[in-house]
């Protein structure tokens, strides 16, 4: 199959593996040790798990654009930030 | 806690919406991202630019004029038509001829495809030959859409309002035909007025709705293209360009594909977070009155 029109990257190509392992993850994750019930975290609102990992995936696309936005240090700091934020969402939301 | 549930079958009736969604979103979504980090001079010859474009726009003064438009379009409109569609659908008829009649006039310009409501609509308001605009010059008041920002705007966000009004009304209206009367009687046997009423039975049964309506009008009309760009065509000067305007100009009409694409993913991450807050707020609003209801 000629793939060529997606303009297919490695960064890119590595980006997406990396959203389907997240996906996988979390489905052997809820399989092995079910509890993604909704729970209420500290914003006051339901979440599930699957929830909670949108939430990060979209939290962490905003801290990129705001770090390319407003900050000039490498965007390897954002992922840092974005990773940590990650967690802090999975513990408390 | 609730109980896990054993049988997952169903899920493979979700299999072929999946695939759908697979072919007609996710892949032409992946392909954006794969274009949003490369340039491209036609010829299918690409070259790495990395985060270059991304930079280059969140600096732009155009992509934050558009934006600010594009947001500042979709406040007017929600702040119109979700108040205006509730005041109309509490005024309908609930029973008796005019239903019929009321239900039908408001679905009529949900049917008129978006260039035929810009082509009428920029026919209506032209001085020359439209009855608006011709009427509004004979009265001598100001209006010329096509030179003046204002005029423009107020041209569009009408347009918008006669376009759209009605789908907030009929959802709105189906949200009020479902609560039973039993709920006014006990009001009117507790002396309830007009207000408390809207307030405590006909607003909290009408909340689903409007999230629906709500997100509806948002997401319509934070995307909007085809109206402005036939009435207008982002003119005067950049007054009514909006984001989906600059973007086709952008991917082709300069065929800048990599810039384009990195504006698609900004736009579409800016809907997607809007509509998820919009959401969770609303829908965590709903259950708070429900619970403190029941």
């Amino acid at each position: 199959m000629d793939l060529s029109w997606m303009a297919w990257t490695k960064p890119t190509a590595t980006f997406f593996i990396i959203i389907l392992c997240l996906l996988v993850t979390m489905t052997i994750w809820e399989i092995k040790i079910p509890g993604g019930a909704p729970r209420l975290g500290i914003l006051r609102f339901e979440t599930t798990r699957g929830d909670r990992l949108f939430v990060s995936l979209l939290g962490s696309a905003f801290i990129h654009i705001f770090w390319l936005a407003f900050i000039s240090l490498s965007l390897w700091w954002a992922l840092v930030v974005a990773c940590i934020y990650a967690i802090c969402v999975f513990i408390w939301v | 806690m609730i109980a896990k549930q054993v049988n997952q079958k169903a899920w493979f009736m979700v299999l072929p919406v999946f695939l759908v969604v697979a072919v007609s979103a996710i892949i032409p979504l992946m392909t954006v991202v794969n274009y949003s980090v490369q340039d491209t001079f036609g010829n299918n010859q690409f070259f790495w630019v990395g985060m270059d474009w991304f930079r280059d726009l969140l600096a732009s003064d155009r992509f934050h004029d558009a934006f600010l438009r594009q947001i500042s379009f979709s406040a007017i409109i929600l702040a119109i038509e979700i108040p205006l569609g509730i005041a109309i659908a509490l005024a309908m008829p609930k029973k008796g001829w005019g239903v019929p009649v009321c239900l039908i006039s408001m679905a009529l310009p949900l049917l008129i495809p978006w260039n035929v409501v810009g082509t009428i609509w920029q026919i209506f308001g032209r001085v020359d030959i439209g009855l608006l605009g011709h009427t509004l010059a004979a009265m001598g008041i100001d209006y010329n859409y096509t030179q003046d920002p204002v005029a423009a705007w107020i041209t569009i966000i009408i347009m918008d309002v006669w376009h759209w009004t009605s789908l907030v009304v009929l959802l709105c209206y189906a949200g009020l035909c479902s609560i039973p009367d039993a709920y006014y009687q006990a009001a009117k046997i507790d002396g309830a007025s007009r207000i408390s009423v809207f307030r405590y039975i006909q607003l909290p049964k009408m909340q689903r709705v409007l999230l629906i309506a709500v997100l509806l009008r948002f997401m319509d009309s934070f995307m909007i293209y085809t109206e402005p760009f036939v009435i207008t065509g982002g003119g005067p000067g950049n007054s009514t360009t909006f984001m989906s305007i600059d973007l086709v100009k952008m991917a082709i009409g300069q065929f800048d594909l990599g810039p384009a694409a990195a504006m698609s993913l900004i736009y579409f991450l800016v809907i997607l977070l809007l509509s998820w807050v919009f959401f969770t707020v609303m829908s965590n609003i709903g259950e708070e009155s429900s619970n403190g209801g029941s």
